[in-house]
């Protein structure tokens, strides 16, 4: 035990440090994006590397929720609060991208419903939803 | 920002899970916590649309998609994919992050997004449309018109999954008809095909 800890010790300290760092004042402040970024990267990465078409929709969805996240973050002010009219607030936060996330995500839904029947039409017509097998199939078709 | 972590780890269990059951589920959890995040970021309207919508109505259309194809992804992925996939993944990536250096800092009050409409909105809209929340006030007054073309788009992709499932649902019922009559013939057949 003694052994592991020493060995995370170090490495906490070292994430401690970083994060104070992120959250002080006078940071660089572009902590939240870069996570995001992650975040988009990791449903990009679903969506090109896996040949399963359930999952590249997941991938998709991940992607929108980042692009999501990275408007909402954008409307955020420090010090600021929900934008609903109330006595004794002076700072709002900036309501126009939570109106246009508001609409994306029930288009995103939309968007997903169409994609996952297109699933469910391909599966019938192919008996399976692996996106190679598929290609497999209609080359052999071909030939 | 911990909760963005959080979901980070979760965007890569997603990616390494292959139960699909497991991955649908994390999905639900995932837009379940993006919604507290909105919380915390002012968000409010949005975080209770992203909870009921994003976490309640994608979940459960993924669900029923699985009942109907296959709950687990094949064994064997081709390690030629992931590879090259990786490497535009991570190119892309440092390319955004560099774009980031020139983004205005979190919650910084003089960001250009802030001196536009948005100042209008909220000192304005209390008086011209009454209401007391401005996401309403904006959402069904000042851009209507997107909300209307958001319902344009969600009657098509209705009509679009119905056009598609329906379909094969008739085409499938035409099988049956056909499988089934050299065997039993006649109107039994016909009875047992109309329900699928």
């Amino acid at each position: 035990m003694d052994g592991l800890n020493s060995f995370f010790e170090p490495l906490q300290g070292a994430w401690q440090a970083f994060e104070a760092f992120m959250l002080s004042e006078g940071s660089p402040g572009l902590f939240s994006y870069w996570v995001i970024i992650a975040l988009m990267m990791a449903g990009f990465y679903i969506v090109i590397a896996h040949d399963n078409l359930v999952k590249k929709i997941v991938g998709l969805n991940v992607f929108q929720v980042s692009v999501f996240l990275f408007y909402i973050t954008m409307a955020k002010v420090s010090g600021g609060s929900a934008p609903i009219l109330a006595e004794g607030i002076e700072q709002y936060s900036n309501p126009l991208p939570h109106v246009l996330i508001l609409t994306a995500i029930v288009v995103g839904v939309a968007t997903t419903a169409l994609g996952l029947a297109l699933v469910v039409r391909i599966r019938n017509a192919y008996g399976t939803i692996e996106d190679d097998e598929i290609q497999a199939i209609e080359e052999g078709e071909d030939a | 920002m911990v909760l963005m972590l959080f979901m980070a780890a979760m965007a890569i269990a997603m990616a390494r899970v292959r139960d699909l059951f497991a991955v649908v589920m994390l999905s639900g959890v995932f837009s379940l916590t993006a919604a507290a995040i909105y919380v915390v970021l002012d968000a409010v309207d949005v975080a209770f649309t992203e909870a009921a919508v994003g976490a309640g109505i994608s979940t459960v259309l993924m669900l029923a998609t699985l009942a109907l194809t296959t709950r687990a992804e094949k064994a064997s992925s081709d390690r030629t994919k992931s590879l090259p996939a990786l490497f535009v993944v991570l190119f892309t990536g440092a390319i955004l992050v560099y774009g980031t250096f020139d983004m205005p800092h979190y919650g910084d009050k003089t960001a250009p997004i802030h001196s536009h409409v948005a100042p209008r909105y909220i000192e304005k809209s209390g008086d011209e449309v009454g209401l007391p929340n401005i996401v309403t006030s904006i959402l069904a007054s000042y851009r209507g018109y997107d909300t209307l073309g958001e319902v344009f788009v969600i009657f098509t992709a209705a009509t679009g999954v119905l056009a598609i499932l329906g379909r094969t649902r008739r085409r499938r019922r035409n099988e049956a008809n056909e499988d089934a009559r050299p065997a039993t013939g006649g109107p039994a057949a016909d009875k047992e095909g109309a329900r699928p």
